[in-house]
């Protein structure tokens, strides 16, 4: 069932238009996840829906109801804001309770429904302090329960790990998913610019950048199969390494050739049209490995190791046009400073792009 | 040359700002080369022993002053309360407490002071609020506040002087140049008497009574709601504000009745402040008028300070913009209400200029600061005139001690 719908909505400050042409379709239970870098979009996309920003165009839908003019409280949302929005002069309970006190319910309606929210959340010793007076951690769990009390449709999180310590981040996430497992029925959307809570979070993510959607898809799939250069290297740490190639060969497989004397043969279909075109080639550093061969695919000066003991990152002297290549080798390497290596990937790891930065696996 | 008045300020200031610069370079030199100096074997205690001294240094000019203007007239006064002009300075005891109790101008003046101590800070304070809520949106907001802040910049002799001409009044068949006056000749009895002096100030009542109402309400129905923040010291302020409540809308209500069979006397210029009772309000007006600016500056601070993520989770909760405001934003700066209320309510204590100027303490306007300058300079009773004073400053301390107490958690 279609939980939340998105058709061509856009939205512009003036004459800035930040962004355009957002069509996404949500089902309920899903956790989708809205990722990408600083100003694409993603925190006024999530406050749209929430309805504290206007809709400049297109339409919202929530449950199958057309709600771009229905207050925010109506619209069977609940958010989490980044610095947690706490009332500060009310105690735990009172935060949780006033949404309910305001819409008048029953006493024993809103005693029921804080203490089983507290109950989930590890709060009830909790509830007769001030916000003040909690941690960080346990002021994000209140602001979880502020929004679990309303028994929304759609849960709305806005970076809510950002403003705690990385351990903590950590366990909040993990508590988070354990939430996301008890309620299956909730549909959650959720903004972050971290990758990893990204990855480990979503059902679904939409990788925004400069105001569109670049790929909407499961994470494995987005690591996997990325629809373009911005994707590929925005998913996956270090990024995918782009090495400009030229197409020898077309057909159920691409022969590509690099201008050091490299060469791979890709399993991705091309047109005859490609032939001769300068492309670029995608292969994460983790895919890479070294090799003495002839058959390698590219050859580059090693100019920084770092040997983490688990794995082994080798930074490579950028060549002209391209950035420096990187490769994620598992395990302990004595590789040198200054030498010359081959290296080589299996060619199912290998990715294809276009002159327009787009997949040659979504043409 | 050297009696023209602009050469001896400029010799003064000079004097004055060039005696502070030598006062504190001499006292820190001497304390720097000949009591502590950094040098020999004590060099490192010296140097702490030098900056231990170096604050009472500065601090010592501020320090010799309000001793000498502040501390010492305090125990100058209460002593000359309790000794009699006419005996030579002798000792009478509370014998001047007694007389001044005796009066019944003094209890007018005290009357009057307690009348201008809830009307005051809680008009200036609410306008203030008011203002500062309504502005902050808006473009032409600070133009607005602006004007708004003027009549801080006004002496409250110079704002009577003003306002003494609004309420002027000049015999029945000359122009009217009190504008007060030139409106309510404006008024015969007819259509537009009724609509201005009777429709539109029941409408107003009607809307008072029914916000007083709300608000009450927000606050007397967490009595009752369960679960909610139920302090022993809560109840009665919550009792306290119902009371309150019932009390404005039971006197908004019997006015609205009022209003519709009191007899007015059309055509006749008023004399507005030898009204009595009402004069007390006419003169208020102009405290209000001062003091609305400086509640709207600090409220409008301490309103931009609130973090825009509660107002908006509220949003998100459901509240209506009144819920945000009373329940949401007012909470949050209820410390600085309160340091604005009791700032305002110490100027209201120490009133005495706009009543000095625009009445003088007739027609039932006395308050206490005007009583005490009678009594000291015109009766040249120092011991009745002491006595007042002191009561006066009785009456301000508990203020003030809060004021500091809440001004200090406001900066924490």
């Amino acid at each position: 069932m279609t939980s939340l719908s998105l058709k061509d909505v856009s939205k512009s400050y003036g004459t800035v238009e930040v962004l355009r042409n957002i069509d996404l379709e949500i089902q309920q239970g899903e956790l989708i996840v809205f990722v990408g870098p600083s100003g694409c979009g993603k925190s006024t996309l999530l406050r749209m829906i929430a309805g504290l920003e206007h809709i400049t165009g297109g339409t919202l839908e929530i449950d199958d109801e057309i709600v771009n003019d229905v207050p925010p409280a109506q619209r069977g949302i609940a958010m989490v804001f980044q610095s947690y929005a706490l009332y500060p002069h009310m105690t735990v309970y009172d935060n949780m309770a006033f949404a309910l006190k305001l819409a008048h319910k029953s006493s024993d309606e809103i005693d029921k429904a804080v203490r089983a929210a507290a109950d989930t959340l590890q709060l009830t010793h909790l509830l007769d302090r001030l916000p003040k007076a909690l941690s960080g951690g346990q002021r994000q769990r209140v602001a979880i329960g502020r929004a679990i009390v309303r028994d929304p449709k759609v849960f709305l999180f806005d970076e809510p790990l950002s403003n705690l310590d990385a351990a903590l981040r950590v366990a909040t996430r993990i508590e988070i998913a354990q939430l996301k497992e008890s309620m299956p029925e909730s549909t959650m959307i959720y903004v972050t610019h971290d990758q990893v809570e990204a990855m480990t979070l979503a059902s679904r993510i939409v990788v925004l950048h400069g105001g569109n959607i670049e790929q909407f898809g499961a994470p494995l799939e987005l690591y996997e199969r990325p629809a373009n250069t911005f994707v590929a290297q925005f998913i996956g740490s270090p990024a995918m390494n782009l090495i400009n190639a030229e197409v020898t060969g077309t057909g159920d497989t691409t022969s590509v050739r690099m201008s050091d004397g490299g060469h791979a043969d890709a399993p991705i279909a091309s047109l005859d049209a490609d032939k001769g075109k300068t492309v670029k080639l995608g292969v994460r550093p983790e895919d890479l490995t070294v090799t003495e061969s002839d058959d390698y695919l590219v050859s580059a000066e090693v100019e920084i190791v770092e040997a983490l003991g688990e794995t082994t990152v080798l930074y490579f002297k950028a060549r002209e046009g391209e950035d420096g290549l990187i490769a994620k080798l598992p395990g302990i390497h004595k590789i040198a400073k200054g030498t010359t290596i081959r290296l080589t990937a299996a060619a199912e790891k290998l990715h294809l792009f276009d002159g327009d930065g787009k997949s040659f696996l979504y043409r | 040359m050297l009696e023209n008045p602009a050469v001896l300020g400029l010799a003064t200031i000079i004097l004055g700002v060039g005696g502070c610069l030598g006062y504190f370079f001499l006292s820190n030199v001497i304390l720097d080369k000949l009591f502590f100096p950094p040098r020999g074997e004590d060099a490192g205690k010296n140097i702490n022993r030098a900056n231990m001294v170096r604050p009472w240094l500065f601090l010592f000019p501020a320090l010799f002053a309000l001793t000498l203007y502040l501390a010492y007239p305090v125990f100058e006064t209460l002593r000359l309360s309790l000794t009699d002009r006419d005996l030579g300075g002798a000792f009478v005891g509370l014998e001047n407490y007694r007389k001044m109790t005796a009066e019944p101008k003094f209890w007018e003046a005290v009357r009057n002071n307690m009348l201008w101590l809830i009307v005051v800070p809680a008009a200036s304070t609410a306008f203030g609020l008011l203002v500062a809520q309504l502005t902050d949106r808006i473009s032409w907001g600070n133009l607005a506040k602006s004007l708004i802040f003027m009549p801080m910049a006004i002496s409250f002799v110079g704002a009577s002087v003003i306002f003494k001409l609004i309420y002027d009044t000049r015999p029945v068949d000359q122009n009217q140049i009190g504008v007060l006056n030139a409106i309510w000749l404006k008024f015969d009895g007819g259509l537009g008497s009724v609509l201005w002096l009777q429709v539109l100030p029941t409408v107003l009542l009607l809307a008072f009574a029914a916000i007083v109402g709300y608000v009450a309400w927000i606050f007397v129905r967490d009595i009752v709601a369960k679960g909610s923040d139920k302090s022993v010291w809560l109840l009665p302020l919550r009792l306290l504000l119902a009371v309150g409540g019932l009390w404005l809308i039971w006197l908004s209500l019997s006015s609205v009745v009022s209003i519709w069979f009191e007899e007015l006397p059309f055509g006749e210029p008023q004399t507005w402040l030898t009204i009595p009772l009402w004069n007390n309000f006419f003169l208020m007006v102009v405290l209000i008028w001062i003091q609305t600016g400086f509640a709207m500056v600090i409220l409008s601070a301490a309103l931009r300070g609130i973090p825009e993520e509660t107002v908006e989770a509220a949003i998100v909760d459901g509240a209506n913009p009144f819920q945000i405001f009373f329940k949401i934003k007012v909470p949050q700066i209820m410390g600085t209400i309160v340091v604005v209320w009791t700032t305002i309510t110490l100027t209201v204590l120490k009133v005495f200029d706009i009543v000095f100027a625009m009445t003088n303490g007739q027609w039932e306007t006395q308050v206490l600061a005007n009583y005490m300058y009678d009594k000291l300079f015109r009766a040249n009773d120092w011991g009745v005139g002491s006595a007042s004073a002191i009561v006066i400053m009785l009456l301000v301390t508990p203020i003030l001690v809060w004021n500091v107490y809440n001004a200090r958690k406001e900066m924490r």
